[in-house]
């Protein structure tokens, strides 16, 4: 790993009466590629606001390439995609597109940014235009026209159909694979599977979690046990049972737990009518609700 | 930091400036509310009260034409409005969609987005004054030396700029959906109340007494004296000074109003 390019050290942030961070302390170094998970107001979005200098952490300090975040020479080497803001309707992709790459030192050539995003079709149309997964593309051609070193991301593909998704995918995979650095923030744990090699895990404003996709994982010991019931499954049933969590939906039944057998055998004493029985081990979304204690965040 | 070195380190300013008004002024060119409002408004008044009386006399015994009077203040009229309504409701709308929040993760300077916002302004205000000119001349029969247009031109342009300021703080103050009423709201009671519809002494006495504190009041009398037209409230070097004291406080005020905002958001 090379140098360190963004900092939170001691970073608190504190939005009126809401603790919103708390006493984080993280680096990501150069060539990274790393997914902040956590449920909604857990403090992503926030940790992301601090590193690239939206807000100014409460107390402690936040770091970009070693300047301030707000430094212009620091926000010159990055591309940011933030969740819910807004880019002018009146403009038309290319206009756009071209105007963010005069901001940069050395930016990338407007049809190859434009093309990135998939968006060739699209650049003479007005921005107003665009449906809602297309705009979140140009967000992505906004990111990356400057040529950054670093890429933030915060929750990148929300409203992207599913093909749009997994061509987004890719192409954050290749610009990894480049050796871009990548900071996102996502719901949809198989994106953090799927892209970072190092996640970290947000509650409640702490860091409860930073490790490899596989060491998480790891620190769910047990198996997922998942069937069907015939009836709706009542509390009763699954009293006394050795289970880490439950999860029921009408009557599809999620339980982890460390010892499947005995669960399956009282089930079975018990009388519940199984059917669809599946036993397999713990994923990211386990690893994450018994980790969180928040339920299930997709 | 030995990461930076290699590559220069930020953008060059002028191309980014020259980038960055453009799209501006396309951006406010392509809102027909605006931009339409903002060029024909000031035509479409003066051909209402204008044209018809365009070749009578201001006055008698005076050399100068209703027409070329009202041409003056129809000018000042639409530059100010373009300042008014176009920073105030295009800044206060661009908050409302949160365009703020994506270029404060960007590297452009803060003064260059707003210098480039001023140049876009300025040039919808000059295309207004020219439209505007093009109607004095050819169907109210206009006639002002060189000399005059350019003093004419000259001071529109320039008592437009404290009303930068003013719309400036207008669109950090107002929301997004008040903008419009409240730019109006303020802005077309003080162009009545400057004289720039009906001579003075038509307005109720309390106006009359107000009206020389007014910016727009003294920007009237620096366009009226521009083509020849009688001015009252003191001499033009005091319409200067009091245009000057108000593009220092409409400025503050735009400052203050900016930080603010900024504050609430990016605190």
């Amino acid at each position: 790993m090379g140098h360190p390019v963004a900092e939170l050290l001691n970073a608190s942030k504190r939005y009126g009466q809401v603790q919103a961070l708390q006493d984080v302390s993280l680096t990501i170094d150069a060539g990274e590629v790393v997914a902040m998970l956590g449920p909604n107001g857990a403090g992503k979005t926030t940790s992301i606001s601090l590193m690239l200098g939206i807000r100014k952490p409460t107390s402690g300090t936040a770091q970009l390439f070693g300047l301030n975040p707000r430094d212009l020479r620091a926000r010159s080497r990055i591309g940011v995609m933030l969740q819910e803001s807004g880019v002018p309707g009146m403009l038309t992709v290319e206009e756009i597109v071209d105007l963010f790459c005069s901001y940069y030192p050395a930016p990338l050539p407007v049809s190859e940014a434009i093309a990135m995003a998939g968006l060739q079709e699209k650049a003479k149309t007005l921005i107003k235009d665009l449906s809602g997964g297309q705009r979140q593309r140009l967000y992505l051609a906004l990111a990356v026209c400057g040529n950054p070193d670093v890429l933030f991301l915060d929750e990148p593909t929300v409203g992207m159909d599913i093909e749009g998704r997994r061509r987004f995918l890719e192409e954050i995979g290749e610009l990894a694979a480049r050796g871009r650095t990548v900071i996102l923030t996502t719901h949809y744990l198989e994106e953090a599977d799927q892209l970072a090699r190092r996640i970290i895990v947000i509650d409640r404003g702490r860091i409860i979690a930073d490790a490899t996709p596989a060491a998480i994982k790891g620190r769910v010991a047990g198996k997922r046990v998942t069937f069907s019931s015939a009836q709706p499954l009542s509390e009763n049933q699954l009293a006394g049972l050795p289970l880490n969590s439950q999860d029921i939906a009408d009557l599809r039944v999620r339980l982890l737990t460390n010892e499947p057998e005995t669960v399956l055998r009282e089930l079975f004493r018990r009388g519940v009518d199984i059917h669809d029985l599946e036993v397999s081990g713990a994923d990211l979304e386990e690893a994450f609700v018994a980790m969180t204690q928040h339920g299930a965040v997709t | 930091m030995s990461a930076v070195a290699g590559r220069t380190a930020t953008a060059p300013i002028v191309p980014m400036l020259i980038k960055q008004s453009y799209a501006e002024f396309i951006k406010l060119f392509r809102v027909p509310a605006f931009s339409v409002t903002s060029i024909v408004l000031p035509s479409m008044f003066y051909a209402f009260i204008g044209l018809g009386q365009a070749q009578q006399r201001l006055a008698p015994g005076l050399n100068v034409t209703f027409g070329e009077y009202f041409l003056a203040s129809m000018a000042l009229y639409g530059v100010a409005n373009v300042m008014v309504l176009g920073f105030g409701i295009s800044l206060a709308n661009e908050r409302g969609q949160k365009q703020d929040l994506l270029m404060q993760s960007t590297p452009l300077p803060a003064p260059v987005f707003f210098v480039a916002k001023a140049l876009s302004a300025l040039a919808i205000a000059l295309m207004s004054l020219v439209v505007l000119s093009l109607l004095a001349t050819f169907a109210g029969g206009v006639h002002l030396a060189a000399s005059q247009w350019a003093t004419l031109f000259g001071r529109a342009m320039l008592c437009s700029i404290p009303f930068i300021g003013l719309g400036f703080a207008l669109g950090y103050i107002a929301s997004p959906n008040s903008a419009p009423a409240v730019t109006n709201l303020i802005y077309l009671p003080t162009a009545f109340a400057s004289g720039l519809f009906f001579p003075l002494r038509l307005l109720p006495s309390f106006l009359q007494h107000l009206a020389p504190y007014l910016p727009l009041y003294r920007g009237a009398q620096l366009v009226w004296d521009s083509v020849g037209a009688p001015t009252e409230g003191g001499s033009v070097s005091s319409d200067w000074f009091y245009m000057a004291a108000y593009t220092v406080a409409f400025f503050v005020l735009a400052l203050w109003a900016y930080r603010r905002d900024q504050g609430r958001k990016f605190n």
